[in-house]
């Protein structure tokens, strides 16, 4: 078990410098001249090169990529082009709000999504399945934004539920704040996992270990329970960190909707200000989250099932 | 009759849609008594595994008909909330796959445990106690230090020695065993049959051994009963069957299991295969492979007739030959 934990860890190292590797190669072959872009149209020859000298933008590529990925990986992501601040320090600060987001509307997607495909599983082909279906095709077919704002109108400005925009200051204000983007999250991914969890469930409840649990005297919530849904955990594993994965990038979306820091929407602002420094450092941390989640979900299997503990 | 313990009459069964019904097994009827071991015994598709799962009422398929007692109870009454009772305490079973018939993320202690918690033995050292107790019965070795290993840490012959002991933890009256040696390697075959017996002698159990093999059937089981396209063909003690059996289905059975000194010859085979279930609605259903069929075969489905005191068997042939009377009216 210690080997796979070893082995895992080691296979993230490529990983993150390919991912490294990319992001460099992105911002340099990106069209534009960050002087350019972070001086203006109207700079001086001689201070877009004492820019350029400053970031470090004449030094041979080779050099540039070294830098990029020393201070990368020691998270030293430069000051902001446009107002100087220290990029860390942003990040540092809207992070928070993202990961927020993301746990919250992961666990409401499954605590609305799991019990939906259990009950539809164990419903095939009778009115549960078929509601099942019916919300899971309007949760793929909704876009989250779309749904988001739908919300915020009923929710904040017609009903005055829930606030209007921001992250909220304190546990309870901040959890008032995170609930309905999240639950605008949680729609797909309830969708997902209900869908996940009915095929996962209904494929093991075929299986002839559940027949032997019946045989011994099992009544059917502990066959569900126990043995099916445990089992079934194993995809749904797997799905868990795709949608965490997905609620990552649909975090963008949702802030800019509901106006709230992150930094989803920190990337976006700096993606409309060509603010490179900012760009790179929370692509940099995106990538390294998705890294980090894709290693705890490997991490999660070694729980849930002792046929890879062993190996 | 009082010491039945299982008593089959006249079961029908069913699968597929209610308005366009495929019969899967067709007025089937045998008893087993208190400690008796009887082989059921037919090609796939004869309807065995169907009958048995039946019996714990664990199928798909519907029981259109007749009485399936245990202890003059009939277990087609019972609504579905009363079955985890009867299940693992009374009538336990085992199935043909070893390797996926146990939980993979459960260890086998627990499984086992769970068999005991389910029956009420509610004190978690008595189950453990009992839970070593199986397993050395089963011949596990170390079993004390395997209860908190994982199935897939066994080999298939384990795994099936492990189901056993999961199966008789709370001796029931019958275990049903469902092609119990078919997955496993010969010699395994040969180890987990003896196993049965031994259990069943130390917990005086009955069994009821399902297969297509009439070898493995001997080894065990006392009486035996043939089953083809889903009814009952021939029943007798296992003697009578291996030296005087009646139906042709049950002669072409016999001259098809491999013996030691023929080795040169070609095995046998029964020509034909098992008509599919539900397509034959007229005569005896084995008779487009009969060497012996005559006319009558194709109009009138033969009853059971009785030949000698503990056989009977339903062919036209051979009871005209033999000159006996149908089974209900002799008995």
């Amino acid at each position: 078990m210690t080997r796979y934990i070893v082995v895992r860890l080691l296979d993230a190292i490529p990983t993150v410098l390919l991912v490294l590797t990319l992001v460099f190669v992105a911002m340099r072959i990106l069209p534009g001249d960050p002087a350019v872009a972070a001086l203006g149209d109207f700079a001086t020859p001689e201070q877009r090169e004492a820019f350029r000298e400053k970031m470090g933008l004449n030094a041979p590529l080779w050099q540039q990529y070294l830098t990029f990925v020393v201070s990368s990986l020691t998270l030293d992501f430069g000051v902001s082009m446009m107002n100087g601040r220290d990029v860390l320090g942003l990040i540092a600060y809207n992070l928070p709000y993202t990961i927020e987001l993301t746990i919250a509307s992961v666990l409401l997607g499954v605590v609305i999504g799991v019990p939906f495909g259990v009950w539809a599983a164990t419903n095939p082909n009778r009115a549960p399945d078929s509601a099942m279906r019916g919300f899971s095709l309007i949760g793929y077919a909704v876009p989250d934004f779309y749904l988001g704002a739908l919300l915020l109108i009923v929710f904040s400005l017609n009903l005055g539920w829930f606030p209007i925009n921001g992250g909220g200051e304190g546990f309870l204000d901040r959890m008032h704040h995170v609930f309905l983007p999240a639950l605008t999250l949680a729609f797909i991914k309830a969708a997902f996992l209900g869908r996940l969890t009915r095929t996962a469930l209904l494929e093991v409840m075929g299986r002839d270990y559940i027949r032997t649990a019946r045989a011994k005297g099992a009544r059917e919530p502990r066959v569900i329970y126990r043995h099916g849904l445990r089992n079934a955990l194993l995809p749904l594993t797997t799905g868990l960190g795709l949608t965490t994965l997905t609620a990552l990038s649909g975090s963008v979306a949702i802030e800019l909707v509901f106006n709230r820091p992150g930094l989803g929407k920190l990337l976006i602002s700096a993606i409309a200000e060509r603010d490179y420094a900012v760009i790179q450092g929370g692509i940099v941390v995106f990538a390294l989250f998705v890294v980090a989640i894709n290693l705890a979900m490997d991490l999660v299997y070694v729980l849930v099932d002792p046929r890879i503990r062993v190996s | 009759m009082s010491q039945d313990l299982l008593r089959l009459t006249d079961v029908t069964i069913e699968f597929g849609p209610p308005k366009k019904p495929i019969r899967v097994v067709e007025g089937v009827g045998f008893s087993v008594a208190k400690g008796e071991s009887v082989g059921l015994v037919g090609e796939s598709g004869s309807g065995k595994s169907v009958t048995s799962l039946a019996i714990m009422r664990l199928i798909g398929g519907r029981v259109v008909q007749g009485r399936i007692e245990l202890e003059g109870r009939n277990l087609l009454d019972l609504p579905a909330s009363a079955l985890p009772e009867i299940r693992g305490r009374d009538i336990a079973m085992i199935f043909q796959e070893p390797m996926s018939s146990l939980n993979p993320l459960m260890t086998i202690g627990d499984q086992i445990g769970e068999a005991l918690l389910l029956h009420g033995w509610r004190d978690r050292t008595a189950r453990r106690d009992r839970t070593i107790e199986m397993l050395h019965l089963v011949g596990i070795p170390n079993a004390e230090g395997r209860l908190g290993a994982y199935p897939h840490q066994f080999s298939g012959g384990m795994r099936q020695r492990v189901m056993i002991a999961m199966a008789v933890a709370c001796a029931p009256k019958l275990l049903i065993a469902d092609e119990p040696t078919t997955a496993l390697d010969v010699t395994i075959q040969a180890q987990v049959l003896d196993l049965m017996k031994k259990v069943r002698r130390e917990l005086g159990m009955a069994i009821l051994l399902i297969s297509h093999d009439l070898g493995v059937i001997a080894d065990v089981c006392e009486r035996v009963i043939v089953m083809y396209a889903g009814r009952v063909v021939e029943e007798a003690d296992i003697r009578t069957i291996l030296t005087r059996p009646q139906h042709p289905y049950t002669r072409g059975l016999l001259r098809s299991v491999p013996r030691r000194n023929h080795e040169a010859e070609r095995l046998y085979q029964i020509p034909g295969s098992v008509p599919p279930a539900g397509s034959v609605r007229q005569g005896c259903p084995f008779r487009d492979r009969c060497e012996l069929s005559v006319s009558r075969c194709a109009e009138e489905m033969p009853p059971m007739f009785r030949f000698g005191s503990s056989q009977s068997a339903a062919c036209w042939v051979t009871a005209a030959a033999e000159g006996v009377a149908q089974a209900g009216a002799a008995a």
